[in-house]
Parts: C-alpha cells; structure tokens; sequence
C-alpha cells in the first residue's frame, strides 16, 4: 500500500480538499490519530488480492425503471425554510463574482 | 412498559386501554428515565399526544384490523426524519434542523398505529460506538449509568432496555444497532441491505447504512419488521422483495439446524465473560439439537481495516452536502471571504472531531495517487469477506453463524474517547456483516461481572440475505432456552 507523509502540512491538505478550516490544535491532534489509523488499515497490504474484482454493490437487484410519472413535488417554502438565509424565491450565498469569489 | 407489542396493539384494538393513556405513560416512563439515561434529544409530548387521539379515533371507527402496532409508543434515532420537530443526528451542523418530509420506516410504523414519543441521541451522523460523538452529550447505559449504552444507535438501545419504550428504530452503518443491543441487554436486527427503505435516513455511508429495530423481544423484532420491510418507490436501493409475515411461525424450531462457529470470534481480544457467554451460547444450541460446524473467517481480522477505507470515503462524499448553503450551520464570514470561508468555517463549526476525522479519512483514501491503494483495495477485499461467508452457507451448509455481538461489555464513559483505533475496534464482530450485505441479530447472551456490577452480553447470529425469517427462528430458539433478556436494569433509586 502506498507509503504516505502525514506531515502537519499533508493534514492540512486533505482538510482543504475537505472543506474543512482547521486550528494548528486541530492539525496536531488528529496528525497521530490519522496515522493510527492508517498504519492500521495498511494491513491489507499483506493480502494477495490478485485476481479478486473489487466488490461495488452488494445488492443483488438489478436496476429498475419507474414510468415518467410526476408526482407530488415538497413545497418550496418548506424547501427554503431549511436554507440559513433566503430570499424571496432564492437561497441567498456570498457573492462569488468579482472580487468576493474564492471558490 | 413489560407487554408485547402484539398484547399492546391486541388491548388498544379491544378498546381494553386507549392510546392516549399508552402514549401518556410512556412519556411519563421516558421523561422520569431521562435525567439518567440521557437517550432523547427530543420528547414529543404534544405531538404523541395527538397521534394517540388519531389512533383511538381510527379504532372507534372500526379500523382496528389495519393497526398491528395500535397504541405501541416507539422512538426514532435522530438521523430519521420526521417531519415535525428536528432532525438533528446529534450535530451542531443540523441542531436547528427540520424536514420537510417523513422517512418511509417511520410513516410505516405511524400508519401501523405506533404513537412516536422521541427522537433519541446518538454518535453524530452515526459515527461512533458509545454515542460519546453526540454534540449534545452522551447517553447512558441502564445497567450502569457510569458507562456507554454502546453507540451508534445508543440512545434507543437504552429507552428499550430501561422499558422507557418497547420498540425503537436504529441505523446500523457498522454495527450501530447490534453492538447497543448487546451492550444494554436487548435484540436488535439489522436486516439484510435494502429491506427497508432509507428514504429519510440522513446517509453515512450508503453501501452499509441499514435501518433496524431495537426491541425487548425476538417476538417484537419479527412484528416490527413486518411492519416496516418492503420496496418503496422512494428508494431505488429497497430490494423488491417478498415481505414474510415473521412472527407467524416464529416458535416452529428450525430442524436440522447448521450453526457456524468461527474460530476467529474466539479472539484473545474477547472479554473472558464475553468469552464464557459465547461457548454457552454454542453448548444451548448444542443442547437444542444443532449441529455446530466451526468455520472459518479468515478475513475478520481485516474488515475494520476495510471498513475504515470504504465507510469514510463514502462517509466523505455523503457529507459534502453539508456546506452551510442549502441547509444546515452557517457561519459568519468577514469582510474579503467568499464562499470557500463560509464552506470552509461551516464546516468546521458544525462538525464534532470524529467526523472530522473520518471526513479527512475518505477525502485521503479517495483522492489521487492514493485511490487505487486503499479504495479499490478495500473493495476486493470486500468481496473476499463476502466470499467467506457464503462459504460458510452454501460449501458447510449454516443457517446462522454464531458470534459475539462485541468484544467486551459496556465500557465506562471516556474510557476509549481519546484513541479512535480502540473504539472502532468494539465493532470487529459487526462490521463484516455490513460489508457483506448480510441480515444480523443480536440477543441477549448472559452476563459479565466487571469490577462488582452484572453487565449483559450479546450474542449475535448472521445468516444469509433474505433468512430473516428463518434467522428470527434461531434466535426466537435460544432466546426461548436462555431467557437472559428477561432480566431487566435495575431502575433509578428514588
């Protein structure tokens, strides 16, 4: 299995590809917890798993067509009122053109 | 509350008790457990109320026939969505929360006449075995309120043991009803995947994730089951498959029975009264006339290591949805931050550490360079441990494999809160049945004695997908020879 560098920089790596903002706290805690548990899946490494088909989907059901039916929709002011802030008809979000982008 | 789920729909059907004063007692049991227990992030008071009336109503107006569950208080892990009150899945993420829509399982048992009374606590997102990963502070175990009720489903796992209610719904990812059953004294079933619909189950990690029952009783998990299995055209991974009715032959013993016994749940890992409880266990079904065929298992030891790749990866992806935009936290961002700050901080905010770490996890597991290596290698040896329990089905002919529920009895609270690789290692024995696919059951297999207190052990049973029939049988026979859950926590001195 691939050998990895879980430096406090690799850590905070994964977190941004996570979307995760993390404190140096943060980073140095879970740096040992992470290669815990990585040192500990690794060994399936000592398996010889050649020849053997990755298994995807445990289900035995093949897929199923329905009719093009509509049915009833949820109502969208239900649907807003979930959102942290709407407005009018919309999901409001931080302006992402211009110069208030980042994403 | 000590009846039957089918004595309690029999007497609200009779009209010998209402619903109304069921659903009272029952708020007043769990509300009276509470400062103890601590198994609800919510108390429908008004709301069981309500449900209670309707189903009086609906029985005076002769629709008893259509009411297995008249009248049965039942409580719901709160990543099941209701649509009133929140949803919470014990996450500040999700803490103000609330759906628009019923989950399928719940509206089954509502239209089957069971009165919900709660919402009860778990791991957040159902990551966890002890339900110490709640956001709103562990629940308790009613044997001993110093230690975990097991976890995820922990919270329903306690109000059934303490007879708070006879029925609860639970979500099982990787053992997350079997583990809390064995750990408080009671059955839980986890069902063979897609026999209920998880149509508003929130998703952990969607090849695993299960809907099941925690009850006092087989006899109750085969009523319930009944209840709530079947397709539904609101999820397209609920398996169209006849639904048995369970609990009608359910005391016919299963003749010839083949009882697996793998040498590796005979693990030096294993508590010694963990260790004592299984060899009983094979010596009742011995006893029962059961042949026992040891079998082998020889990827047990690696199916947390499997788990652990595939459960955080889809853990990872399942979780994306929560960004602080549609639904859920959203935090404050200052004056120059975008949209990546508020994703990045919102995330941050309503996440517990646990489900940070597996977040990061899968994210590392799935990303470039590292996919091949871990995923695709969990994946085949997914199919390996697959491989070893048909194996022990078809080649050695078993009904059920027999093996504890878990390695030890309910730990004290704090004990394993701190090392991760500990606490995933309470779920050796459970997780391979997920991965496989496979219906498990556990029930209560006796007691441990740790440091002066009697804790109860769980035994589980795994057989093939679609025997739960067949699987509630064997279970029904040593529960009906060992009647262990007969004995219940003491309650609260007054």
């Amino acid at each position: 299995m691939a050998s990895h560098e879980l430096s406090p920089e690799y850590v905070r790596k994964i977190a941004r590809l996570a979307r995760l903002e993390l404190s140096d706290g943060e980073v140095a805690r879970f740096q040992p917890q992470l290669a815990a548990v990585l040192g500990y899946v690794n060994r399936l490494s000592t398996l010889n798993l050649e020849g053997v088909e990755p298994l995807t989907n445990v289900a035995d059901a093949v897929n199923r067509l329905d009719d093009d039916v509509p049915g009833p929709a949820l109502p969208i002011a239900a649907l807003l009122k979930m959102a942290p802030e709407a407005h009018e008809r919309f999901v409001r979000i931080p302006r992402v053109l211009e110069d208030g982008g980042g994403a | 509350m000590n009846d039957s789920l089918s004595s309690i729909g029999m007497a609200v059907r009779d009209r010998r008790v209402s619903a109304v004063e069921l659903a009272r007692r029952a708020l007043e049991s769990v509300r009276s457990d509470e400062p103890r227990l601590k198994a609800y992030l919510q108390v429908f008071d008004d709301e069981a109320i309500r449900q209670a009336q309707a189903v009086d109503e609906r029985i005076a107006c002769g629709e008893g026939d259509s009411l297995p569950l008249a009248g049965v208080p039942v409580a719901i892990k709160d990543n099941i969505c209701l649509s009133w009150g929140r949803t919470t899945c014990a996450s500040r993420m999700l803490e103000q929360y609330e759906s628009p829509f019923t989950a399928t399982a719940a509206q089954k048992l509502i239209d089957a006449g069971a009165i919900i009374v709660g919402k009860t606590n778990l791991d957040e997102f159902a990551m966890g075995s002890s339900t110490e990963n709640s956001a709103f502070g562990p629940s308790r175990n009613p044997w001993d309120p110093s230690r975990v009720p097991g976890g995820s489903s922990g919270g329903s796992a306690a109000t059934v043991a303490a007879r708070g209610v006879p029925l609860a719904l639970g979500s099982d990812t990787g053992g997350s009803i079997r583990q809390p059953a064995g750990l408080c004294g009671i059955v839980g079933i986890k069902p063979t995947y897609g026999r209920i619909s998880r149509y508003g189950l929130v998703a952990f990690a969607s090849s695993l994730d299960q809907i099941g029952t925690l009850t006092a009783t087989v006899e109750d998990a085969a009523l319930a089951l009944e209840v709530i299995c079947g397709p539904d055209p609101l999820d397209s991974t609920s398996a169209n498959h006849t639904v048995e009715r369970f609990s009608h032959d359910l005391d016919r013993p299963v003749t010839g029975l083949v009882i697996g016994v793998p040498r590796q749940a005979s693990n030096t890992a294993n508590h010694p009264g963990v260790a004592r409880a299984f060899e009983e266990a094979v010596k009742t079904y011995q006893k029962l006339g059961a042949r026992i065929v040891e079998i082998d298992l020889p990827m047990t030891d690696y199916g947390i290591a499997a788990y652990y790749i595939v459960a955080p990866a889809e853990a990872s992806s399942n979780l994306a949805r929560f960004d602080g935009i549609r639904y859920g936290h959203r935090a404050r961002i200052g004056a120059g931050e975008g949209l990546l700050e508020l994703y990045n901080r919102s995330r941050a905010e309503g996440f517990c550490p646990e489900v940070k770490r597996r977040i990061m996890l899968g994210t590392h597991v799935l990303s470039s360079g590292y996919y091949d290596a871990y995923y695709n290698t969990a994946l085949k040896v997914r199919r390996k441990i697959k491989a070893d329990y048909d194996a022990a089905f078809i080649a050695e002919g078993c009904h059920a494999i027999l093996m504890p529920a878990a390695p030890g009895p309910a730990f004290r609270i704090g004990e394993k809160v701190d090392d991760p690789l500990a606490m995933y290692l309470e779920d050796l024995y459970t997780v391979g049945v997920n991965l496989a696919g496979l219906p498990g059951i556990t029930v209560p297999g006796g007691f441990a004695q740790i440091d002066g207190t009697r804790l109860p052990v769980g035994m589980q049973l795994v057989g093939p997908a679609w025997s739960e029939g067949q699987l509630l049988r064997i279970a029904r026979m040593f529960e009906h020879e060992c009647p262990h859950g007969a004995e219940r926590p003491k309650p609260a001195a007054v």
